[in-house]
């Protein structure tokens, strides 16, 4: 009955599986070891030992910085099994900030909103969100103090109507109970004329009241992307949780999710965490980036810091041989340049684990089994 | 002694449970459906085997082949009619035609054979029971026999799914059907081949059964069908042994309390243990944890 | 002309009171089959049209109505397994039983009676599903089917070897054969054998109230916030408690709810026959729900309306057959379940219905002029 794709085995490897052809690809000649940024387990504690190579030193938006931070993430690890999935993580997001979580395939960013959001429970390590440890609390309750998450592969109501969708998210503001739900009481007439006008109001905002009576699952994959921050936003979270929002859009719609997510913070007033591979967007609207590479941090900073940081190029490009060199004697001379271009300007190439493979073989390839993998989900 | 006694009835009793759990079990994790026809297969086997013996008197273990035979015939024809077309339509659908195929196949024996209780004689019709310890502890021959078959069976499984080409086949077809169809498994072969094994292993559990409970109904493969497959869930669905394990410990539960607890109440309590395991372990004794990927 | 416009104004008004959206379309044809069948049936019997033995099925088509759509409910709305209806059944129809036979001497009305030992049923049948349902509603899929598939057998099993009896005016029970101070008359309930010497009290009328009531609840959930906090966690459990669906509450509303209508169904069952044995709610009544649900098209309320009345007729209008009925009713299970679900099959007959359904034709017309004229405007 559950049709929700089932993995057995190491829950941890939620990037790298996503590609459609898992964790095999470590065994390819291609895969120099040299070359960063494969989506390849490595456990965060045999990589970088008990150190923490970047300490917190997140800074938070003028405007934020009177106010405690709406989340506060203190040491947060994870072991699956013998395996370090994440470790030291610590990170601190302002009331009104857009933050940006990024690091290759396989880096332990879902982890951690997984983590944030008690789909797993920590190993170690504390989270604070709105002043008050999320210790002993369940995903339900996470919601219920005010995070609400989107997926990376879309988990819609698939059955429901687009306006449904946004109605179950207001479940805990309909206030009628059981007896009133069996027999239409007039208090359930007046709850459900109440939420009925605040769904068409929130699908005005993102300008889909012409598909309210769609079936979420019939809708395109754009829609169905922002139907998911629709109804996340209804739970009317302090802070949002958006995992890979731009995942398979075309630039001209990443471009318009991105005055959406700004028009969002500025709304509504709430925090936004993103995880995206888009370099555009989160150089675009994020104020603070965190970048992860296997299970740990590597940089944080504002765009401008993470985009000439050394070790965020070299995570992300690693360093290479043969063909690659030549690049890398770009990198050196303008790292940024270096950088922009292997980020920015394709979808394909945004992801450094799938280009790498691309520069020794026929370039592209391998990208297009991973967006292929993606489309499948 | 009586306690012994019991122990040995009751293994016998789980062994019948576990290989017909087998067949539940095989069928469940390579095509992800409950075959609720497969407790009538066993019927059909008892009702062949019968019959080959009675009217054409024949040894009683050609007939066993002969049934065994048969109803893998049946198996793999049940599967290919009705099954076949509904496979990836969900679980629920399947369900039900196999409760279609279990009425087909109940309906049809009672029109071929009549709703008379049949007696049915023993494969070892004439064997002498063993009696230990001043004549105290009895083993017959049929508990004995069935322990026996039970165990080896399980051997030969484990080895068949472990060691051979067509058990890997099986196995990876069950873990993932489309992938296993990229590997060049040929899927359809694979199911038809838990189907023919299942039934077969249906038929060894009915002629054994009714050489145990000499009486053979229409209705006789409904109830243990029902029960082993309360085995295969309480040892974890999917898993071979834990299908032996379930079904022995069925059968032990069983005739426990119908010996010292009560004879009336003795499904209830089997049914009773199944939830507490249940509440226990979700998943069943043996049953693999699956985690849902966020 | 203009007399024209507004009828056609009206009419479309109507359309969209009774045919609006999926819930009002959905409640529309569901109590539409039920009244009209109900009409139909009642004349077709004053006009001695109806045979006696189909006349003497007119309760339990309606029962088995009742519990087709309460099925649903676990089946089709909140997407679990159930295969121990029956059990709920089982407790409400013995509930029942004991209820009007305690109040027989002081209360004449057998309508009231009946209402009573409804109510009680629905009561002692919720009050088993809460009792089930908290502790094996975590659990998942298959594992939640085997355990109802347990709760019906052991329900079954316990009142095999249950006794009831009246002591004057007080109940007694035991798990023996003998009840103290209770004669062979005074006793209600004799394990194996069930209930003997019922005074029927169920009418067709009353049993299609019945019935229209159990529709009224699951439509009404059905459309409300637990309704859809119920399909919410069927279509994706995950995403339901991100947006903080308490995942068991909801399930369990829907199982409770459940088991309370099939208590409701099975006291009215139980007061439709002179006597009733606990083994008529067996594995197999149980199933034959289920099989109304499916057949009906999962989660679709008319669809196991009809499955229900077709399914409960069939083997009646089979009895020409005699001997070969119940194959035969095999053999159609069997051939409309591939035909319903096979996916070839399905497209196949989709393509037929395109050309000859009028309306599709019609809309296919309509959309082909929309792509043709931005303007053209087509209602989904």
């Amino acid at each position: 009955m559950a049709d929700d794709k089932i993995i057995k085995g190491d829950p941890m490897n939620t990037d790298i599986s996503d590609t459609g052809h898992g964790y095999e690809d470590r065994e390819l000649t291609y895969y120099d070891d040299n070359v960063g940024g494969r989506a390849v387990f490595v456990d965060a504690k045999e990589q970088w030992g008990d150190e923490d190579p970047y300490p917190d030193t997140t800074i938070l938006p003028e405007r934020d910085k009177d106010m405690t931070p709406v989340l506060e993430v203190k040491n947060l690890g994870i072991d699956f099994g013998g395996l370090t999935a994440v470790d030291n993580f610590s990170l601190a997001i302002g009331r009104t900030e857009i933050a940006g979580l990024i690091g290759p395939n396989g880096a332990g960013k879902t982890t951690i909103f997984n983590m944030l959001t008690k789909v797993y429970e920590p190993t170690r390590g504390e989270i604070f969100f709105n002043s008050k440890s999320t210790e002993g609390m369940n995903t339900v309750d996470i919601n219920k103090a005010g995070m609400a998450r989107t997926f990376q592969n879309i988990r819609l109501f698939d059955k429901l109507t687009v306006e449904e969708n946004i109605k179950v998210a207001l479940h805990s503001y309909t206030d009628y109970h059981l007896l009133n739900a069996v027999f239409h009481s007039p208090k359930y007439r007046r709850e459900e004329k109440r939420i009925h006008e605040e769904a068409m109001k929130m699908l005005e905002l993102f300008e889909m009241t012409d598909v309210a009576d769609h079936k979420a699952g019939s809708l395109p994959y754009g829609a169905q992307r922002r139907l998911e921050i629709m109804r996340a936003l209804a739970t009317k979270p302090r802070l949002l949780l958006l995992d890979e929002p731009a995942a398979g859009m075309n630039p001209s719609e990443t471009a318009e999710l991105m005055k959406t997510i700004k028009e969002i913070r500025d709304k509504f007033q709430i925090a936004i965490l993103l995880i995206e591979h888009d370099m555009s967007l989160v150089m675009g609207i994020c104020e603070g980036i965190a970048v992860l590479n296997y299970g740990r941090t590597i940089a944080k900073g504002t765009p401008a810091e993470i985009q000439s940081n050394p070790q965020v190029i070299e995570a992300y490009l690693g360093k290479s041989r043969g063909k690659m060199e030549e690049e890398e004697d770009i990198e050196k001379q303008d790292p940024e340049a270096a950088f922009k271009k292997g980020k920015v300007t394709s979808k394909v190439e945004s992801r450094p684990d799938r280009a790498k493979p691309a520069a020794d073989h026929a370039k592209g390839t391998p990208g297009k089994t991973d967006k292929k993998g993606k489309e499948i989900r | 002694m009586n306690f012994l006694n019991s122990l040995i009835s009751g293994l016998s009793l789980g062994s019948v449970y576990a290989i017909i759990a087998l067949g539940y079990t095989m069928v469940y994790g390579i095509s992800k459906m409950l075959n609720f026809a497969h407790g009538d297969v066993i019927m059909v086997g008892g009702y062949v085997s019968f019959c080959l013996t009675m009217y054409m008197g024949m040894n009683g273990w050609i007939a066993l082949a002969l049934a065994m035979a048969v109803c893998t015939l049946l198996g793999i024809t049940i599967e290919r009619l009705a099954y076949r077309p509904l496979r990836g339509t969900g679980s629920l659908a399947v369900l039900i035609t196999a409760i279609g195929v279990s009425y087909f196949l109940q309906n049809s024996a009672l029109l071929i054979w009549g709703a008379n209780p049949r007696v049915f004689t023993s494969l070892f019709n004439g064997v002498d029971t063993i009696h230990a310890a001043n004549g105290q502890l009895t083993i017959t021959a049929e508990s004995l026999f069935t322990i026996v078959a039970n165990i080896v069976i399980m051997i030969c499984l484990t080895l068949f799914v472990s060691r051979t080409k067509a058990g890997k086949a099986m196995r990876a077809v069950s873990e993932d059907n489309g992938a296993a169809q990229l590997m060049g498994i040929n899927v359809n072969r694979s199911i038809s081949m838990t189907f023919a094994i299942g039934s077969g292993l249906a038929a060894v559990a009915g002629v054994l059964m009714c050489s145990a409970y000499p009486v053979l109904m229409p209705t006789t493969g409904s109830m243990p069908g029902i029960k082993a497959f309360t085995a295969a869930v309480f040892g974890g669905i999917g898993s071979i042994p834990g299908a032996m394990i379930g079904g022995l410990i069925l059968g032990l539960i069983e005739i426990m309390s119908r010996a010292y607890i009560s004879t009336e109440l003795s499904d209830a309590i089997v049914f009773a243990c199944l939830i507490i395991v249940l509440l226990v372990k979700p998943t069943g004794l043996l049953g693999k944890k699956v985690n849902e990927k966020v | 002309m203009a007399e024209r416009k507004e009828n056609k104004a009206g009419a479309k008004r109507l359309r969209n009171i009774f045919f609006g959206n999926e819930y009002k379309k959905e409640a529309t044809i569901s109590y539409g089959i039920l009244i009209v069948g109900y009409i139909l049936l009642q004349l077709g019997a004053n006009a001695g049209l109806i045979g006696r033995n189909l006349q003497g099925q007119f309760v339990p088509i309606c029962v088995y109505i009742s519990l087709a759509i309460s099925l649903n409910l676990v089946v089709g709305i909140s997407g679990e397994l159930s295969l121990g209806h029956a059990g709920f059944m089982s407790v409400g129809a013995f509930t029942g039983i004991i209820v009007t036979r305690m109040m027989e001497a002081s209360m004449p009305s057998g309508n009231v009676r009946l209402f009573f030992a409804v109510l009680a049923g629905a009561i002692t049948a919720a009050i088993a599903g809460i009792i089930i349902g908290i502790p094996i509603l975590g659990l998942r899929g298959d594992y939640l089917a085997i355990v109802t598939l347990a709760f019906g057998e052991i329900v079954r099993n316990i009142m095999n070897v249950l006794y009831f009896g009246l002591d004057g005016k007080k109940l007694k029970f035991a798990f023996n054969h003998t009840i103290d101070g209770v004669e062979g008359n005074q006793r209600i309930i004799t394990g194996a054998i069930g209930a003997t010497g019922v005074t029927k009290t169920a009418t067709f009328t009353t049993a299609m109230l019945l019935t229209l009531f159990t529709l009224f609840v699951v439509l009404n959930l059905k459309n409300s916030k637990h309704g859809r906090c119920i399909m919410a966690v069927r279509d994706n459990r995950i995403a339901g408690e991100s947006i903080g669906i308490n995942v068991k509450k909801y399930k369990l509303i829907a199982f409770v709810v459940s088991a309370a209508l099939a208590g409701m169904a099975g006291a009215m069952f139980g007061q439709n026959y002179s006597t009733l044995a606990p083994l008529k709610f067996n594995f197999n009544t149980s199933v034959l729900i289920l099989v109304f649900v499916v057949l009906g098209g999962i989660g679709n309320i008319w669809g196991g309306i009809l499955a229900a009345t077709l399914l409960t007729i069939l083997p009646e209008a089979l009895r020409q057959f005699a001997d070969y009925r119940m194959l035969t009713y095999a053999v159609v299970l069997i051939v409309v379940m591939i035909c319903t679900y096979n996916p070839t099959i399905r497209a196949r007959a989709g393509m037929v219905w395109e050309k000859i359904s009028p309306r599709k034709r019609r809309k296919k017309k309509a959309e082909e002029a929309a792509d043709h004229d931005e303007t053209g405007k087509e209602e989904m």
